[in-house]
């Protein structure tokens, strides 16, 4: 045990004196918690819209306040002709432009039906639906306050609730990702880059030719990692709740064993690198590329998986990160228990013995 | 366990698949012997070394390292040896001290033992005042014999030194080699590969691989006798060149 402690010792001392390192270990998590939280936000606030009132009349002139008071649309300018709204969109000063016809209140008074045109610029596709869809609501909402009471014979009237994220939120989304990311890329890329340093130095083959068990050796490089995870871990859920406003909904210790469980998963990839790899250059590339890239693109934290082709959610699967991703979701903000994760537990267990397993058979290799 | 001889090797051999790295070699080295090994690039010599270290399985032959049998008793083997690579084996980040107590800590050293050695070591290499710096921060050379101090700290009996002194001025490898022979005074085997046929003088006993193959084995002054020659880079050369195998 003394052997294993002066060699974890010895792992923290790498890891303090490297200020690069430490930069990267502790304040990556907070940084990017910062970045998405108040840079990357994907939410729609604010966005220049422009006006084509053809009617001029009362009723116009009550819907267009409507849309310019609420916090999502911020009136650009008023049109006097269509090419102009071609004109605004080319210049991109706006994302979306409504177009009022004429007779707007006589054909709402006297012909119950008027007619609204919403053009949104659809080159980003995922904005221009969900500003049209904002526009839309505000809307319906300004017919139903013209009405008043007065029922129509037949309407269906959708209720609409948003379970779990009320306000919808993005920050319910990217934490689970940069959870995800930072303890892939703490325990992966650094557990991977540090085994392989010890190979470059040539201290590794010091360290074999020691009575230092060649599994001591890999657990006792992984144990800093993990502690350190763990400190991101909490750094993360306490920015997360007390900056961000998401709450924890779930079992915070079943979060924190889900945690642990995937940053096994990441230290054993991390261990599989390190056998591959022969340069902390290679090591850091396959970290990224094969590690990083997979889990931005297939975790479901950006892009849905659900809207990938097929092949691609098969490939999906095989990304550790999307099962953490969705437990940490399902327990975080959803609030479920275990019996909800089970499956996903039980994928990312399975994960971390193949990938364990393939680590130590790859080490032994080398001393054959 | 009683054994005289500090190293025994009978017909070593490794193959890596159709290439014979090392060929049927056979040798044994006295405890206390100063053995130099020697050969020009890619004779075989880091792979025969790494075999009796336990870093390589032999694919025949046998062999025995301080009385323990390098097929099966591979963990005794590492505990009674010491190891210092060409590459330079000290963690740069570390201080003199954290690294000394490092070694000793992975040897399971206990730590009276180690904080009375390291003081004795920090003495006896005129470290004292540089006990907290780090070891980046000395010369190559003190880094050298720090360096081989650390493989000898936990006392074992037989130490492997490949191409200790690589990079290192004429003056700092002549006190290299004071150590080496303070060791072997000491009772500690000495196993060291070297290129430089200068040092292959102060050797007990030398043996010169070829292709895989020991050629030539004996003391320094009988190898010149039989090669009629005047000094060993005579000796060497004239058994490199039968070589068929290229350099790398």
């Amino acid at each position: 045990m003394k052997q294993f402690f002066s060699f974890v010792k010895k792992e923290f001392y790498h890891i303090f004196r490297d200020r690069r390192t430490m930069f990267i270990l502790l304040g990556m998590p907070i940084v990017q918690i910062v970045i998405f939280g108040f840079a990357l936000t994907n939410e729609v606030k604010d966005s220049k819209f422009a006006v084509l009132d053809l009617a001029k009349d009362a009723n116009s002139a009550s819907l267009i306040q409507e849309l310019d008071a609420s916090r999502y649309f911020d009136l650009q300018s008023n049109l006097t002709s269509y090419a102009d709204i071609e004109k605004e969109f080319r210049k991109g000063s706006i994302k979306l432009a409504i177009v009022i016809p004429q007779n707007f209140a006589n054909d709402i008074s006297h012909l119950n039906k008027a007619q609204v045109q919403v053009i949104a610029d659809a080159s980003d596709p995922n904005v221009a639906s969900t500003l049209t869809n904002y526009a839309n609501t505000i809307i319906l909402d300004y017919q139903d306050r013209l009405l008043q009471g007065k029922k129509l014979p037949y309407t269906i009237e959708t209720q609409t609730r948003m379970l779990y994220n009320p306000q919808l939120k993005g920050a319910y989304n990217f934490v689970p990702g940069v959870m995800a990311m930072v303890l892939l890329l703490v325990c992966t890329m650094m557990t991977a880059i540090t085994i392989v340093r010890e190979k470059e130095l040539g201290t590794m083959e010091i360290m074999l030719v020691s009575p230092l068990q060649p599994l001591k050796i890999v657990v006792a490089k992984a144990v800093p990692y993990l502690l350190l995870s763990m400190v991101n871990i909490i750094s993360i859920l306490l920015l997360s709740v007390f900056v961000l406003d998401v709450p924890i909904q779930g079992n915070i210790v079943l979060l924190f064993a889900e945690s642990i469980l995937f940053t096994l998963v990441a230290l054993a990839l991390g261990l599989l690198i390190s056998s591959a790899a022969a340069s902390q250059q290679t090591a850091m590339f396959i970290a990224l590329v094969g590690m990083f890239l997979p889990t931005v693109m297939f975790s479901g934290f950006m892009f849905p998986v659900e809207n990938m082709p097929k092949p691609l959610q098969v490939i999906s699967n095989i990304v550790p990160a999307k099962w953490y991703f969705n437990i940490v979701r399902s327990v975080m903000i959803k609030g479920v228990g275990f019996a909800a994760v089970w499956k996903e537990t039980l994928i990312l267990t399975g994960m971390l013995l193949f990938f364990l397993g393939m680590a130590i058979k790859n080490f032994k290799i080398r001393l054959a | 366990m009683q054994h005289n001889k500090a190293i025994t090797v009978e017909n070593l051999t490794k193959r890596f698949g159709n290439f014979t790295a090392v060929d049927a070699i056979s040798f044994e080295v006295d405890k206390g012997e100063i053995f130099g090994f020697l050969g020009a690039n890619g004779a075989g010599k880091t792979t025969a070394m790494r075999m009796l270290c336990g870093l390589s399985l032999p694919t025949a032959g046998k062999a025995t390292v301080a009385g323990f049998d390098v097929f099966k008793q591979n963990e005794e083997i590492k505990r009674n040896i010491g190891y210092m690579s060409q590459k330079f084996s000290l963690y740069e980040d570390l201080t003199v001290k954290e690294n000394i107590r490092f070694y000793g800590g992975i040897y399971g050293k206990s730590n009276a033992f180690i904080k009375e050695k390291t003081g004795y070591l920090l003495q006896h290499l005129h470290l004292e005042k540089e006990a907290n710096v780090l070891v980046k921060e000395l010369p190559l050379g003190w880094k050298q014999k720090l360096a081989f101090s650390v493989a000898i700290f936990h006392e074992p009996e037989i130490v492997f030194l490949d191409e200790p002194t690589g990079g290192v001025d004429p003056v700092t490898r002549r006190e290299f080699w004071n150590m080496i022979y303070e060791a072997a005074s000491n009772g500690i085997t000495v196993f060291v590969t070297t290129h430089y046929m200068d040092e292959a003088e102060y050797c007990n006993r030398v043996s010169i691989m070829v292709d895989g193959k020991i050629e030539a084995l004996d003391t320094p002054t009988g190898l010149k006798q039989t090669y009629h020659a005047s000094s060993m880079d005579d000796v060497f050369v004239q058994l490199a060149r039968k070589a068929v195998r290229s350099d790398g």
